[in-house]
């Protein structure tokens, strides 16, 4: 599965359009986590522990549109955009969509 | 009694606030600015098109985030520079240590894949967390585009075997 934020493959033809694929993670905040971040900021600097689990849930989201993709018997999704939304105190929504395609 | 026992408080976090957010911010600028350079020949482009390369380059996702946040003191001032406005000079060092902090995690990673260059960069930032008040705590940078890994540019002499491939 091939992903990318162009909206071409270098020498590659896509051969059908299969329309917009998404997936979504939504995580909330660890405890402990919590706790080590309250003290950073006091001192400032960068909260490692946040870093990770976005960075987590961000895979799993992509994970989910891949997921999807695949359902629809893409083999690329191409022009690939990512998204953060906080939807309640303490949750935030990782998004992820692109465009599944059919190369050669 | 109790407010007096208040105020020391709030002036021991002012204080270490000051002294180490002043210490990480150095120390993080100086790292900045180091891996900055050593990263100069892998290079940026915002640009959605590719130029006509004379091989097919191989494409490939790379990101980085970072999510950072501002210490005790910093926030005091900007709480302050909220009454009167103006410039915010305490958040625009944050942003600014946290958009290139999420580039270079980005170019290390187009590194560590061998690319040349990265277009479509695209940055979003979002603020995670609430302080105080309206205080922006901490914010998230991610970054991301497409990494060009070019073919090896001695590919042809590899094929008609005058130089051995390195790697397989």
């Amino acid at each position: 599965m091939l992903i990318s934020n162009l909206e071409i493959v270098p020498g590659r033809q896509v051969v059908q359009h299969l329309g917009l694929v998404q997936g979504s993670s939504v995580r909330a905040k660890h405890i402990g986590r919590d706790i080590m971040a309250g003290l950073k900021n006091v001192f400032g600097g960068e909260l490692k522990g946040y870093t990770e689990l976005l960075q987590e849930a961000r895979e799993e989201a992509t994970q989910r549109m891949i997921q999807q993709a695949k359902g629809i018997g893409a083999n690329a999704v191409l022009n690939v955009r990512f998204s953060t939304s906080s939807v309640a105190q303490g949750a935030a929504e990782l998004f992820v969509y692109g465009t599944a395609v059919v190369l050669d | 009694m109790e407010a007096l026992l208040n105020l020391i408080v709030v002036l021991i976090l002012l204080a270490l606030g000051y002294g180490f957010g002043r210490l990480a911010e150095n120390r993080h600028y100086r790292s900045i600015r180091q891996r900055e350079w050593a990263l100069r020949e892998l290079l940026l482009f915002p640009e959605r098109r590719l130029p006509n390369y004379p091989q097919i380059p191989r494409t490939v996702l790379v990101a980085g985030n970072v999510v950072i946040s501002v210490d005790y003191f910093k926030r005091f001032i900007a709480g302050l520079r909220n009454l009167v406005g103006g410039r915010v000079t305490s958040y625009e060092s944050l942003l600014d240590r946290g958009r290139r902090e999420a580039i270079l995690r980005m170019k290390e990673e187009a590194r560590r894949k061998g690319a040349s260059a990265i277009f479509n960069v695209k940055l979003e930032t979002a603020s995670i967390s609430k302080g105080q008040g309206n205080a922006i705590g901490s914010i998230e940078v991610y970054a991301y585009g497409t990494a060009i890994i070019l073919p090896r540019p001695d590919a042809d002499k590899v094929l008609f075997g005058i130089q051995q491939p390195p790697y397989s």
